[in-house]
């Protein structure tokens, strides 16, 4: 074999193994859709989507997964609410005002926080978080939308935290060093100058975290509560679309409606994330900062 | 003007505060799963199957189970992932197929967890027929953390210089041999923190192993990848959530939580070192 034969030869294996990574999302989609999509010979898609009764193991069963979208987003919404601005300042902390010392500690720290098993989580939300709730504000059960949302927050926090303090870290320094010149506190800089330069990246940050937290399952599943219905206060349980997944795969027989039914869930599930996703990545590409030329 | 300045200290007050506040949270939790599960963790709890329909007994199968699966999950996940990444990098002209490829992986990253279970059911358990099983659960687990890998090599790879590649290039040095003698060498350390990182995240998982691997209780230890195992993560949920004695229980369970949470912190700190040092190292 020749240098040159050789050469495209490996050249052609690494393109093969490339196009597999992308040939196993595509299986992904295809299974989804593959175990799924029988539901819709029982039901439409209209009554699957916003159908208000989950009652899969009823005789007739009823395949409606509104309360499940529902709980999902509605958890989603309340931890973003408390992640969103616990990560962003933090990160504005880490890039901005932390003395150098600290940096490397904190982002060290925030990774740890990541690397955290959900399961972990779920537990203590289950046996610290739970009981709390329950006494202190007298409810019959500590697993409901608030435990989720905190937990959840505590698993969106890192993701938003460290792409956010990426994309303030990425702002040149002329424009800060401008920003100085022209007699602005350290304060006005960040606010009027670093983050709106940023704000792409952090936006992106936020976008992540909250596809995060709507995809988590172990943490809903342990702490949500379970109740598949809309719920009515902040103190209801919830079945959001993880938890009912996780749940109920394990008792639904082979094969059978409620199996296809769960399918049809993760393919909604699938499409919200890869929603988000999408326009996180649209974001980062399309309003990035490319040097201190554009702004 | 003093108004401004001290805007200025409340601002930076609130950004300390949830700085702060990131920190108690996993210093709080630490601190709570390592006072509740310390006494439970003994030789014999780290040596022994569960027994007593599981309130007594130790954990063994479960370690051993999680250990399978993640070395698995790498085996996988790590020749696809690094060769993709040098693919992607130092082969492909950045055109239209690198981008989908690259919006691929992507979007692989963002699938949530339960839904590679999913198709860990339908396509490895079910599709090819494996069952509930090590290699399901393996192969799932490493779809799952191959972003992470493919991400972390193509970083690494990035930050050697193009000058090292051109020198090795003008020396007429072939393409193959300038990335596996210049480049490969240099982007080590960072593919290395990058794959830790992937399997400290595979050692976690429930959710993908569900279905595809994890038993609830097993008598034997696993003798092929056509067992299925008991994992740490899953041993938890089902000691906090499905026992009979979820009470009685409760030390046994921290002692899991503090052995999971002790592995996969301790294999993140890991990399985290390696980072660092390496990078005090680097000469360019």
């Amino acid at each position: 074999m020749t240098r040159r034969q050789k050469e495209t030869l490996i050249k052609n294996t690494f393109f093969l193994f490339a196009i597999i990574s992308l040939l196993i999302l595509f299986l992904i989609v295809l299974f989804l859709f593959r175990e799924g999509l029988p539901i819709f010979k029982e039901v439409t898609l209209r009554d699957f989507l916003f159908g208000n009764e989950w009652y899969p193991t009823y005789q007739p069963p009823s395949y409606g997964i509104w309360p499940l979208i529902v709980g999902s987003l509605i958890v989603t919404f309340f931890s973003s609410l408390i992640a969103v601005p616990i990560g962003v300042m933090s990160a504005v902390y880490i890039s901005e005002v932390a003395p150098e010392a600290l940096k490397e500690i904190l982002k060290s720290i925030i990774e740890l926080l990541a690397g955290l098993p959900s399961v972990v989580l779920g537990f203590f939300g289950m046996v610290v978080l739970a009981p709390w709730l329950q006494e202190t504000f007298d409810l019959p059960t500590g697993l409901n939308i608030v435990n989720a949302s905190l937990i959840l927050a505590l698993m969106a926090v890192p993701t938003i935290s460290s792409i956010s303090e990426d994309a303030l870290y990425a702002v040149p320094k002329e424009f800060k060093e401008a920003s100085y010149a022209l007699g602005a506190t350290k304060y006005e800089t960040i606010i009027r100058v670093i983050i709106p330069s940023a704000f792409s990246g952090m936006t992106t940050s936020v976008i992540l975290g909250m596809a995060r937290a709507i995809g988590e399952t172990m943490v809903v599943l342990m702490v949500a509560g379970g109740a598949a219905a809309i719920p009515e206060s902040l103190f209801d349980s919830v079945r959001p679309m993880p938890a009912s997944i996780a749940a109920e795969m394990g008792e639904a027989p082979f094969g059978s409606g409620h199996y296809h039914a769960l399918f049809a869930t993760g393919i909604v599930l699938f499409f919200m994330t890869l929603i988000f996703n999408l326009i996180a990545d649209y974001v980062s590409h399309k309003f990035r900062e490319e040097g201190s030329g554009t702004l | 003007m003093k108004w401004r300045y001290f805007k200025q200290s409340f601002f930076f007050a609130l950004v300390t505060l949830s700085a702060g506040l990131l920190l108690l949270s996993l210093g709080g939790l630490l601190t709570h799963v390592f006072l509740n599960g310390f006494r439970a963790i003994t030789w014999d709890f780290l040596t022994l199957p569960p027994m007593d329909s599981m309130t007594k007994g130790g954990i063994l199968p479960a370690i051993l189970g999680t250990l399978y699966l993640t070395l698995g999950a790498l085996a996988v996940a790590l020749p696809l992932g690094i060769v993709s990444a040098i693919y992607l990098t130092e082969y492909a002209r950045q055109g239209k197929i690198v981008r989908i490829i690259r919006i691929g992986v992507n979007c692989l990253a963002g699938v949530p967890s339960v839904v590679f279970g999913l198709f860990g059911l339908g396509f490895f358990v079910v599709f090819l027929g494996f069952g509930s099983c090590i290699l399901s659960g393996a192969l799932t687990l490493g779809i799952l953390i191959l972003p992470t890998i493919i991400g972390a090599t193509e970083e690494a790879l990035k930050a050697v210089p193009q000058t090292f590649r051109e020198a090795s290039l003008a020396l007429g040095v072939s393409k193959w041999l300038t990335i596996w003698k210049v480049v490969l060498p240099l982007a080590l350390p960072g593919i290395l923190t990058g794959s830790i990182l992937g399997i400290g995240r595979a050692a976690g998982e429930t959710a993908p192993i569900m279905f595809t691997a994890a038993a609830f209780y097993t008598a034997k230890l696993p003798a092929s990848i056509f067992d299925e195992v008991m994992a740490l993560p899953y041993h938890i949920y089902v000691l906090a959530t499905a026992g009979t004695f979820i009470d009685e229980t409760r030390p046994l369970q921290y002692g899991t939580v503090l052995v999971l949470v002790g592995l996969v912190l301790g294999i993140d700190l890991f990399a985290i070192v390696i980072r660092s040092v390496m990078r005090k190292k680097k000469r360019w």
